[in-house]
């Protein structure tokens, strides 16, 4: 029996921990179930396909033809929004590294001294002091770093994300940090979008009927209808939504601290994000700078993959067929050491002074862990409560 | 058996952290990118308290002036968003510009301070802007061979 490894470049989004789904070779990130998303995209360019057939050549006829042209403008820039939102980073942040997750480890332990045998030991939280606010930092044990203020993980995309707004299936993506102004402004343009379809459906119905009378415009117009239903039940929703999204950027806040009722003003908590003054607090939030992506999805990395070439081979763990393998491994990509059962390879074995795009996985080291989710006294409360 | 295997636990822990140190975010005013400026212990004999005193305050400062919400970033945002955002397929952001700036800093003070010193230094953004990380380039000696 003998095995091979052999390396292979791959992107990064590839080997990308958490339940995203990437197309385009990595430039574009959804959530896993993308059945809404295409509900949302089949009514809005059904609606507008419809008014554009239907209402346009009328009114553009008797009315004016900016109309069509004006609905064009608002129609695309819809799609640009929606697509943006939903196809960009929300603001996810990557998992810690075995030797970051190792390091906060250690801290935690030390923080904590010693804990007598059979106690649970305290609530991994840090306290931090936010202009003038106490502000808990919650430890996330799946991507095992304390997570920054706002940030907070979200169980469908299994991401934690940068100033977690909520997650919309209607876009197909969590909303954060890097995608809430488009997300704002895909609501507040959809709003528009849907008031003047609405709005000229009726003046186009009045304008025919009164020639022909109603009936037979709806005869004519059959698409009328169909897109009066839609953007009646639309305009409840979604400018309610637009209309929510506007309060909680006037006040600097989340969906997620909303919904917490975290700044609720109860032991004389307040938001310690809010400028409080409504116009620094939209300008911060709508204009601010356009963070990056600290997920490097499109960047290359090695992978190493181990080959059995016998198809009879038994089944041992594969790290220890390669120590007794005769096949020398190829040269020309690999630059560490066979592996040998249980040895961890030194990371970044050759670390050059020039920024170099690959990058080596480390096998995670075979440390078990040194607390789980059930001994922290809060993750068990919150399960209890559960059931 | 339990005490050998809490020392083999131990060195295994000591020897992955050997070569690296962490600096953390500093969290005090808020959500803005900003780095600690707490000398850490492991770091004591390699390197002068100054030269990384003024490293993280420097990479503080780019930061500041990246999100720095003024009479630029409402242009550019403004303009942004009259043109869809499409304006960004062509245009870099000022984020992004002041990244660039960080990232031939951070190789500039890696080949004149921190590598004559056995230490390399990691652009944040690598790790997700969570930590400045110094990795030893040199191995420090090891009593027992894990």
């Amino acid at each position: 029996m003998s095995a091979v490894m052999i390396t292979r470049k791959v992107r990064k989004w590839e080997k990308l921990p958490g339940k995203n789904t990437f197309c385009c070779d990595g430039r574009v990130m959804m959530a896993r179930q993308k059945g809404v998303f295409y509900l949302t995209l089949f009514l809005i360019i059904g609606t507008c396909a419809l008014f554009f057939a239907f209402e346009c050549p009328y009114l553009a006829v008797h009315l004016s033809p900016t109309i069509p042209v004006f609905a064009a403008l608002l129609f695309l820039f819809v799609m640009a929004m929606l697509l943006r939102t939903s196809f960009s980073d929300p603001g996810v942040l990557p998992r810690a590294l075995p030797e970051e997750a190792t390091f906060i480890e250690m801290e935690i332990e030390a923080a904590n001294g010693n804990v007598p045998a059979g106690q649970r030991p305290p609530p991994r939280i840090r306290n931090v002091q936010i202009n003038n606010q106490i502000v808990k930092l919650k430890y996330c044990y799946t991507c095992k770093i304390f997570r920054p203020p706002r940030a907070s993980h979200c169980s469908i995309c299994d991401n934690c994300v940068d100033r977690f707004d909520h997650h919309c299936p209607w876009v197909g993506n969590c909303v954060g940090k890097r995608n809430y102004r488009y997300f704002y402004l895909f609501t507040l343009s959809l709003s528009l979008l849907t008031i003047y379809i609405f709005t000229f459906d009726i003046v186009h119905v009045v304008m025919r009927s009164v020639n022909n009378g109603f009936l037979n415009t709806l005869k004519e117009t059959p698409g009328t209808v169909l897109e009066v239903l839609v953007c009646f039940f639309t305009l409840w929703s979604v400018v309610g939504l637009t209309g929510f999204h506007t309060y909680l950027i006037s006040l600097n806040q989340t969906t997620n601290e909303d919904i917490k009722g975290s700044w609720s003003g109860k032991n004389r908590v307040q938001n310690p994000y809010s400028h409080k003054n409504i116009i620094k607090n939209c300008c911060e939030v709508l204009c601010g700078p356009t963070y990056p992506s600290v997920l490097d999805r499109r960047g290359l990395m090695q992978e190493d993959l181990l080959v059995s070439a016998a198809s009879t081979a038994p089944a041992s763990s594969p790290s220890s067929s390669s120590s007794s393998s005769t096949n020398p491994v190829p040269q020309t990509t690999k630059t560490t050491a066979p592996l040998l059962p249980n040895e961890h390879t030194p990371d970044e074995a050759k670390p050059s002074i020039a920024v170099s795009p690959k990058e080596e996985l480390p096998p995670a080291p075979k440390v078990p862990p040194l607390a789980s989710p059930e001994t922290d006294v809060e993750t068990s409360i919150a399960k209890d409560k559960a059931h | 058996m339990r005490t050998t295997f809490h020392n083999l636990q131990e060195l295994r822990r000591s020897a992955s952290l050997v070569t690296k140190v962490f600096i953390q975010r500093d969290y005090s005013e808020g959500t803005v990118c900003r780095f600690q400026t707490k000398f850490p212990p492991e770091l004591d004999s390699r390197i002068e308290r100054a030269l990384l005193d003024q490293t993280v305050k420097t990479l503080n400062s780019y930061y500041v002036e990246a999100e720095k919400i003024g009479g630029q970033s409402y242009l550019e945002g403004c303009l942004a968003c009259a043109t869809a955002y499409i304006i960004f397929l062509c245009m870099e952001t000022r984020y992004e510009k002041v990244l660039r700036k960080i990232s031939s800093y951070i190789q500039e003070q890696n080949e004149k301070i921190y590598a004559p010193r056995g230490l390399l230094l990691t652009d944040p953004i690598e790790r997700g802007m969570r930590v400045v990380s110094f990795t030893h380039l040199l191995p420090l000696s090891l009593s027992v061979q894990g």
